[in-house]
């Protein structure tokens, strides 16, 4: 048996991403969509999700402990690359650097996310619709919402299909290049879901 | 004034902890020439552009043919072996650097160790050595060896290691060139009977085959067209069997 775990932090680092936190992602944004249709359907999604039972629990295991080793470690990865795109401004290499600077936007994202809606929830205050429509009324807050999300469905999207090779699913050239197409295709349609959910909540 | 002459701008430094330095070179146009005999033209003549005499520029080569790998360098800003990097094909003045992933010796020459340590630590070889003769072998078939031709091409010329972002001071990571040859010696009949060790070799240490981060520029940069990222890939694909087959599987390992 090895006594490096490189190996080991490495590729649970990368099914982490996956599941749960890409999957809980998918949740999150699907609910967020309940405010296209309105305040009501909103608030009643998000009170269904908050009244799961175990919620603790659940959001402990699903979300927070994965969410932030993936946080730790991907902060120690992305710093150890020395990037290189003014030489090879070839497409895969722009898309590893975008993948180490989205993932710092989205941890920046994330913890002030937090800060403003759970962190404020345990405070006291009610996470419904209005919560989000008053911070979103600040155009300075909803620009920084639009470049979170998208930041976040890029760094899930691509991260997908580092994840198909960090596994060994995709090792044909043919069956990457599809992969690219099929996560690029997921990172615009979670984009449209995520912009549009937080328009709703403007005016 | 009317002779045409070759401009060169050559980084270099005296030795390892000194630091590098520019120098321009102008030196008169020959049919045919490449980086190598414009460098030897320097040695015949260590004068700079500024008609200063200074001291030779020191470089690597060895096959001239570009399968040893020894005289690679970056060239206008991409790292190639300058034994087939012909004058006439270059913009002017022709940049040169040493590829300084690498330690730097001097000027150009670089000290690749690592890249041969790494094929030592991979067990990039076959071992037959033994007590007594092992006889021949088990065959390969002809469409698998033609395919392993392809991976064998690989001269440790560090051109990879040079454009992967993750190969660098502050990681440990091996690079794809000893990846590669991992999955070259693991597909020989004979060679693969060490298999599980290469894998593991690969996950054991620091900087293995998962400190990966699939920039790909090494497909994109190898002059032998040697197909890196799939064998990135598929040695993702048995690592990953091989450590569930550690973890679940039974008492050994091959
Ligand atoms: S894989 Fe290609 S670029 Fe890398 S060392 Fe071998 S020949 Fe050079
Ligand atoms: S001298 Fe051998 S590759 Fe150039």
């Amino acid at each position: 048996m090895s006594t490096n775990r490189e190996f080991f932090y490495r590729k649970l680092h990368s099914l982490l991403g996956v599941i749960p936190v890409g999957a809980f992602l998918i949740v999150h944004l699907t609910v967020n969509y309940f405010a296209v249709r309105g305040p009501e359907a909103y608030n009643q999604a998000s009170h269904f999700m908050e009244n799961l039972p175990f919620r603790y629990f659940l959001e402990i295991t699903l979300i927070f402990l994965p969410l932030i080793f993936h946080a730790v470690y991907g902060l120690y990865i992305a710093f150890q690359a020395k990037h290189n795109t003014s030489t090879y401004s070839y497409f895969r290499n722009w898309m590893f650097r975008l993948q180490r600077i989205t993932g710092v936007i989205v941890l920046i994202f994330v913890a002030w996310h937090v800060w403003e809606t759970r962190i404020a929830a345990a405070l006291g205050a009610e996470v419904n619709f209005d919560m989000m429509a008053e911070i979103v009324s600040n155009p300075f807050a909803l620009i920084l919402y639009i470049i979170g999300i998208t930041a976040t469905t890029f760094h899930f999207a691509n991260g997908l299909w580092s994840f198909a090779i960090t596994w060994g699913i995709t090792v044909s050239p043919r069956s990457q290049q599809i992969a690219t197409y099929a996560t690029m295709a997921i990172f615009v349609a979670l984009t449209f879901v995520g912009i549009r959910s937080i328009l709703a909540f403007v005016g | 004034m009317s002779e045409k002459v070759i401009e060169l701008v050559i980084k270099r430094q005296a030795d390892q902890n000194s630091e590098p330095f520019e120098e321009k070179f102008k030196i008169p146009y020959r049919t045919n020439m490449n980086v190598i005999s414009a460098l030897m033209e320097i040695r015949r003549n260590p004068v700079n552009a500024n008609g200063e005499t200074t001291t030779a520029v020191a470089w690597d080569a060895s096959c001239l043919e570009e399968v040893c790998g020894a005289c690679s360098m970056i060239i206008n800003g991409k790292p190639r072996q300058s034994c087939t990097a012909l004058i006439d094909q270059l913009e002017q003045p022709i940049k040169l650097e040493p590829m300084n992933t690498f330690p730097v010796l001097r000027d150009l020459t670089i000290d690749r160790s690592r890249m041969f340590d790494s094929l030592k630590r991979v067990k990039a070889w076959v071992p037959i050595d033994g007590t007594y003769d092992l006889g021949p072998g088990p065959r390969m078939p002809e469409a698998k060896r033609q395919w392993a031709y392809e991976l064998s091409k690989c001269m440790t010329c560090g051109v990879c290691l040079e454009a992967c972002p993750n190969v660098n001071s502050k990681s440990e990571f091996i690079g794809p060139a000893a990846l590669s040859q991992v999955r070259l010696f693991n597909a020989h009949p004979t060679g693969g009977m060490h298999k599980a060790e290469r894998l593991e070799t690969l996950m054991d240490g620091e900087g293995g085959l998962s400190n990966c981060g699939n920039s790909q520029n090494c497909v994109q940069a190898c002059p032998k067209g040697i197909p890196l990222t799939t064998s990135i890939a598929a040695l993702n694909r048995e690592t990953s069997l091989q450590s569930f087959k550690n973890f679940f599987g039974t008492d050994h390992t091959a």
